[in-house]
């Protein structure tokens, strides 16, 4: 499902992702943790190609991304973003919105499905994230939590092969975050291809069929929970899970 | 020291208040002349030629026939005589406020004007002109019922066409607009004084000026009401230069006499009908607060798209694109919109023909897509990045991020100034008056003069402005609330 070649990102003369190459396989679940500034949301950026990258090549939902895409490829990119869901950290509803609009608005314009079947996917996956009752309401209308699983319900509308999170709970309350967090696991519960970066590090372990541990713009470790979190291998990994236990004795 | 300092400051504030209307008390201006060894009068020189004109050959000097008839009786009164730069419209309600001692700039004895204020003697008897395109059969105002004919504002001629049913009398300010315009077939005929045609009008080849006169009419001096013993002087100085020739040979040195001079009186001119603010003049104003109202909103749903395709322009576009917005931005926010409606209705009259209206409106339009482009532009640097991301990341093409995500959300931003402008835009609107609009505020001073008074139709004229404004705003209010829901005032 993606498959990820020798990339390489700078920004000037800073390295931020060095030489990264992976595998994801169709249903994988995949947890990206580390420390921040290591990279991990600019990979999964440069999955969908919100950001370029220099080097190395990304495939992903059976379309190739390679360093310097630009207008000519801008029709490719458009439909591999139809294929690839992303939610935000700050959710980036359309404010001007209803929650149902939200949801129907790239279904309409982007693949021209009729109003009447967006809508009706629309408020099938309203349902899907427990907000079948707030279909009309506007985004400040909402909680943040309720906001994020609007917009979970908005990328998952274009019925996209893989969906990228960028650390879709950072931004909540921690009484949000479950609401939040359920609806990822049933997602992955359902057989969706997803990354997540995440700092929840429990919810990692939970709903990961892998983990990746990305510092200094390289995937440090890379497995399953129970050897990435319990057992760390790597001394970057080692280290970063040992601050975290000692942060959270703190 | 402290003495010297209040004598200075004295000095100060009583040239200060030399400078300001002469202050004469009611009557007692024939003296205050004399004591003064001055006497002021106002004039407009842009009449032009060969009234009160600047000196081509030395701009700071004033010449014209008016200027040697006034240094004439001024040196037969023993002063001097400085000319004091006025609107032409507005002269007459200078005079009697005492801004100027008398006026004299072309005005005609009207039997409206006698009632208001003391007229001398005539110094120059003129006759009213017909024009007509060259090729016309017309030769006489009673066959041109609905026809346009052009003429200058608070004439005799305006006056003479106003009488006259079925002509659609089209009001200028300049002496040369009037001819370029029946030149280009937005008037069927002019009737100005033959000073002002032979001039500006029978030098064209394209137009002809029917020989005989429509009426004739004297120019005289206006005095204020009460000094009788000025007009006195006056006219005994005028009686003077006609008798030992001065006034011939100041008249035939500009080329103006003519046969007409030696007849005895002119005809005393026309009385238009008293006027009161009455049902028909009210109606005149709401036709005219409808074209304000009309103008105003096409002038601004011009305005919107083109000032959010130039923001857009100026935030997304690539070098030359910027530089092309910013150019317009800067071109027609920087120069007065006067100066963009003459440019648009007279200077480019050889190209495109445009009537008033559409000059009216595309002007207005372009000009304020310039301020509205700059609003859009503030909004859409305002919205938050993640907008466009996660449009992007929907696979939304630009256009579609624009239209669906960030037009909507920019427009919810500029709405409070958008009002604004809109506001400002319906008060703007008053300026198309001088390309032959018709708007509330041309009503209101057309209407003033008719009721010799401001006061009235002062008030009528704003009145209908808030009719316009206050709802429009209030809508405006409504709409905010509606669309922009979530942008509640932050606490302080």
């Amino acid at each position: 499902m993606i498959s990820v070649r020798t990339l390489c990102k700078r920004h000037g003369d800073r390295s931020v992702l060095e030489n990264v190459s992976a595998e994801v396989r169709k249903g994988e679940t995949i947890a990206i943790v580390g420390p921040s500034g290591g990279g991990k949301s600019t990979l999964l950026r440069c999955l969908n190609y919100l950001e370029s990258f220099d080097s190395g090549s990304v495939k992903i939902a059976g379309f190739e991304l390679r360093p310097g895409m630009a207008g000519g490829d801008a029709k490719t990119l458009r439909q591999m973003r139809s294929r690839v869901g992303m939610v935000f950290q700050q959710f980036n509803l359309f404010p001007h919105l209803s929650a149902i609009d939200n949801i129907t608005l790239a279904p309409r314009i982007v693949k021209r499905v009729e109003t009447a079947k967006a809508e009706a996917l629309a408020l099938e996956l309203l349902t899907k994230v427990g907000l079948r009752d707030r279909a009309s309401s506007f985004p400040h209308e909402l909680s943040g939590g309720q906001q994020q699983r609007v917009a979970i319900a908005r990328a998952l509308a274009q019925e996209p092969d893989v969906l990228l999170f960028d650390e879709p709970t950072s931004a909540l309350d921690p009484e949000m975050r479950d609401d939040v967090m359920e609806v990822i696991r049933d997602l992955a519960k359902g057989g969706m291809t997803m990354l997540v970066v995440t700092h929840e590090m429990q919810f990692a372990h939970d709903i990961a069929s892998r983990v990746w541990v990305i510092d200094k713009g390289t995937i440090a470790e890379d497995g399953p929970p129970s050897q990435v979190v319990d057992d760390p291998q790597t001394p970057i990994a080692r280290e970063f899970f040992a601050r975290l236990r000692s942060a959270k004795r703190d | 020291m402290t003495r010297g300092l209040a004598l200075v400051i004295a000095t100060v504030i009583a040239a200060g208040i030399g400078c300001g209307p002469s202050a004469d008390p009611k009557g007692q201006t024939l003296t205050g002349i004399k004591q003064r060894g001055e006497i002021t009068w106002g004039a407009d020189i842009q009449g032009g030629e060969p009234f009160v004109y600047e000196n081509p050959d030395n701009r700071s000097e004033l010449i014209g026939f008016e200027v040697d008839i006034m240094n004439a009786i001024a040196r037969r009164l023993g002063v001097k005589a400085r000319m004091v730069q006025y609107t032409w419209s507005n002269l007459v309600p200078s005079l009697e406020r005492g801004d100027f001692d008398v006026v004299m700039n072309g005005l005609e004895a009207t039997a409206e004007r006698r009632e208001r204020i003391l007229l001398s003697d005539p110094y120059f008897v003129y006759a009213e002109t017909l024009t007509v395109r060259a090729g016309d059969s017309s030769r006489s105002i009673f066959e041109l019922a609905g026809k346009r004919v052009g003429t200058l504002n608070q004439t005799f001629a305006h006056d003479i066409l106003l009488m006259i049913n079925g002509i659609e009398a089209k009001v200028y300010e300049g002496n040369e607009e009037p001819y370029r315009d029946l030149e280009l077939g937005r008037t069927d005929a002019v009737l100005l004084d033959n000073i002002i045609a032979d001039r500006y009008g029978c030098t064209q080849k394209t137009l002809y000026c029917v020989p005989y006169d429509v009426a004739r009419g004297s120019y005289v001096i206006g005095i204020r009401k009460g000094d009788a013993d000025l007009k006195a002087a006056i006219d005994g100085a005028l009686a003077a230069m006609r008798k030992d020739g001065e006034l011939e040979q100041i008249l035939r040195k500009a080329k103006l006499w003519d046969d007409r001079q030696t007849v005895a009186e002119a005809g005393p001119g026309v009385n238009r009908p008293e006027q009161s603010f009455d049902g028909d003049m009210f109606m005149q104003f709401l036709a005219a607060a409808w074209v304000t109202l009309q103008l105003s909103v096409i002038a601004f749903l011009l305005a919107v798209p083109l000032g959010m395709l130039l923001a857009i322009a100026r935030v997304y576009g690539g070098l030359p694109v910027r530089a092309l917005a910013r150019l317009y931005i800067e071109v027609f926010r920087g120069t007065p919109v006067l100066l963009q409606l003459f440019v648009l209705y007279y200077g480019l009259a050889s190209y495109v023909n445009l009537g008033p209206m559409q000059a009216a409106i595309l002007g207005l339009g372009l000009n304020y897509a310039a301020y509205e482009a700059e609003v859009y532009r503030g909004a859409l640097l305002a919205l938050p990045r993640g907008q466009g991301e996660a449009a992007r990341a929907l696979g939304m093409s630009p256009l579609q991020t624009l239209w669906h995500v960030m037009i909507p959300q920019a427009l919810r931003i500029a709405l409070p100034p958008m009002t604004n402008d809109f506001v400002s835009l319906l008060k703007d609107s008053s300026l198309v008056s001088v390309i032959t609009v018709i708007e509330l505020t041309k009503r209101m001073t057309i209407a003033a003069v008719d009721l010799r008074g401001w006061l009235v139709p002062g008030l009528a004229c704003a009145a209908l402005y808030l009719v316009l404004s206050v709802p429009l705003s209030e809508l405006a209010r409504l709409l905010e609330r509606r669309l922009a829901r979530d942008q509640r005032p932050h606490t302080l």
